[in-house]
């Protein structure tokens, strides 16, 4: 499998809800292919800028592109087909299966009227593969580990065919293998070529899975770059109000 | 092996031997189809004055335009296509539109246990209908009685009240219009309520609209229930893909490029306008637009596209049958029939869940 990642470049972005400044001139540009991992406390507008991305919040100020083409311009089906979001939880009104699941992922690309082609059953045969969950195809998305749930929507998400997959905090609740499974799917996913952006509040599994690591503080960005620049003792110090030491992958 | 581990190798043994069906949903339609149509002829040809099966097939084929000789009794022909047939066509229909409209609000709502007539329609319909009763003047429109007419009109208004009170489809959840839908279903039921206490003599009518039944069916309604209802059911089936979106809640749907705000408000106008259309046709007919599409999604899994149709051709068939069985036990109301029948097969479906059937 190989695709071509998608380009995101983010100028000035800004959003006010009231008196409050969520996010504060934000620059931020994320190459084709390229794996990049949101961090900071909570409230520093790393979710803010993943709705603004996927069109779920109108940002009130600076502009976002994909691939050079202003998200504003794009029609929301077009955005789908570009960017696939793993939801951050599954809470299913109706028993379904795995596999039900995985091709609700293909709905931007079915045709209202006729349904899923050939074509859409290919794609999430390719996702189910990808991710390996064929074991757990056939089973009830209700009866699975939240490890296996969030394979499940991360195959959902390759199923959409988006060349920017982009995940909050796919990693909380699941332990600590299935959160390096599902870290470790997320490289072979941008190895594939597409471009990945997650949030992650854990800082040594970021640091560890991720080239590069984007720092944000009460809406503003502090840090972008390699792990071991953006983490320094001295910022986590300060972003984080805690003693360094309580990451000891950095101390 | 513990008792769970047996309730789940129960399921599990009832998964295999819904497995042929749930991979060929197709099989399922058509298994329907033959029951519908039986259902129909059958409905058609039993009464209180049984016409022969083959004159009623006969009947129905020289109807539907083939080049049949005439050898049935005149009066045959006036049972069947006066009498009967625009009945079982209304139970039909009426069964259809209320199963579609069922999927649509559970999709919406995001909630197995909604039922058409979840938002207020049918406080609505029934006032509308008992103002019909109470009026003392007899207008026709179009050959159709005033409390259909009132009916519609009364279902129409309180969904119209919900969706102005509770803000709109889009920026309010479907939570709160829920919520604004029990507030408003509740007062239209008090004014119910006051209009049954100021009836006197007319309390019977105004209790039979609120059991269901098809008793008062003819060709006029019928003509003009039925595009409303087929048409709103088509241009929902249409939206399938939207209602699927839905499933994993607003933001994912988002996400897959549905556009919430409108699709919502689409699919509620036309849920909305089936459920009114079937009201007024037929009265208060509980339980259709719950059990139906609960049984079909048990068997072929929650997918709209495939859920919609089976259970409009299911919900047609049921309503059929109900609606005889209504008939032969002397003209009942429908609806005690429906939830006499749909009841039990609730609660048996509550069994298996906790069985370990996952609904």
């Amino acid at each position: 499998m190989n695709a071509r990642g998608l380009r995101v470049d983010i100028e000035g972005l800004g959003l006010r809800y009231g008196q409050a400044d969520v996010l504060v001139d934000i620059d931020l540009h994320i190459e084709a292919g390229e794996r990049l991992c949101l961090v900071g406390p909570n409230g520093a507008g790393k979710s803010s800028i993943l709705r603004c991305l996927t069109g779920l919040t109108e940002p009130t100020a600076g502009t976002i592109a994909l691939d050079g083409e202003l998200l504003a311009g794009i029609d929301r089906s077009a955005v789908a087909q570009a960017i696939s979001v793993v939801p951050s939880q599954v809470d299913l009104p109706f028993s379904m299966r795995v596999e039900e699941v995985v091709r609700l992922g293909r709905i931007p690309h079915e045709n209202p009227f006729t349904g899923a082609t050939a074509e859409d059953h290919a794609a999430v045969d390719i996702a189910i593969a990808r991710v390996g969950i064929d074991k757990l195809r056939g089973r009830d998305v209700r009866q699975l580990s939240m490890g296996e749930r969030q394979l499940v929507l991360v195959a959902m998400a390759v199923a959409q065919g988006g060349r920017l997959i982009v995940l909050d905090e796919p990693t909380v609740h699941l332990d600590l293998r299935h959160q390096v499974e599902v870290l470790e799917l997320l490289g072979r996913l941008s190895d594939d070529g597409l471009t990945v952006l997650a949030v992650l509040h854990d800082l040594p599994l970021a640091a560890h899975f991720f080239p590069r690591l984007v720092l944000l503080d009460e809406g503003r960005l502090v840090a972008d770059g390699a792990p071991s620049s953006v983490l320094s003792p001295e910022r986590i110090s300060e972003v984080y109000e805690v003693d360094p030491r309580f990451v000891p992958a950095l101390a | 092996m513990t008792t769970q581990d047996l309730a789940r190798e129960r399921a599990q043994v009832h998964h295999h031997s819904f497995e042929a069906l749930r991979q060929r949903p197709v099989v399922l339609g058509l298994l329907g189809l033959a029951v519908l149509v039986t259902a129909v002829v059958a409905g058609v040809a039993m009464g209180t004055v049984a016409v022969p099966v083959a004159d009623t097939v006969a009947i129905l084929a020289q109807r539907l335009g083939l080049d049949v000789p005439a050898t049935w009794a005149a009066s045959s022909e006036t049972i069947v296509v006066t009498l009967r047939l625009p009945r079982v066509l209304t139970a039909l229909i009426v069964g259809l539109g209320l199963s579609v409209a069922g999927v649509t609000f559970q999709g919406l709502l995001r909630n197995p246990l909604a039922d058409p007539y979840v938002l207020g329609t049918a406080s609505g319909a029934a006032l509308g209908a008992a103002i019909g009763v109470l009026l003392p003047i007899q207008i026709a429109w179009l050959g159709l009685g005033l409390t259909n007419v009132l009916a519609f009109v009364g279902a129409l208004a309180a969904i119209a009240i919900v969706y102005r009170v509770a803000g709109g489809g889009g920026r309010s959840t479907m939570t709160s219009i829920l919520l604004t839908g029990y507030a408003v279903g509740s007062m239209l039921a008090a004014g119910l309520s006051l209009a049954m206490y100021l009836s006197g003599a007319q309390l019977r009518q105004i209790f039979f609209y609120l059991l269901g039944s098809l008793n008062g069916a003819d060709w006029q309604s019928l003509l003009i229930g039925l595009p409303i209802i087929a048409g709103g059911s088509l241009l929902i089936l249409a939206r399938a893909r939207s209602i699927n979106g839905l499933l994993l809640g607003d933001d994912t749907a988002l996400h897959l490029g549905v556009d919430v705000r409108r699709e919502r408000a689409f699919l509620l106008a036309l849920a909305s306008l089936v459920t009114a259309a079937a009201v007024a046709l037929a009265g208060l007919i509980g339980f259709v637009g719950l059990v139906v599409p609960h049984i079909v999604r048990l068997v072929v899994g929650p997918n709209a596209r495939v859920v919609l149709p089976l259970s409009a051709i299911w919900g047609g068939a049921f309503l059929v049958v109900a609606d005889l069985g209504a008939r032969l036990a002397g003209e009942l109301p429908v609806g005690i029939i429906t939830v006499v029948i749909g009841a039990p097969v609730f609660v048996l479906l509550l069994r298996r869940y906790r069985a370990g059937y996952q609904l």
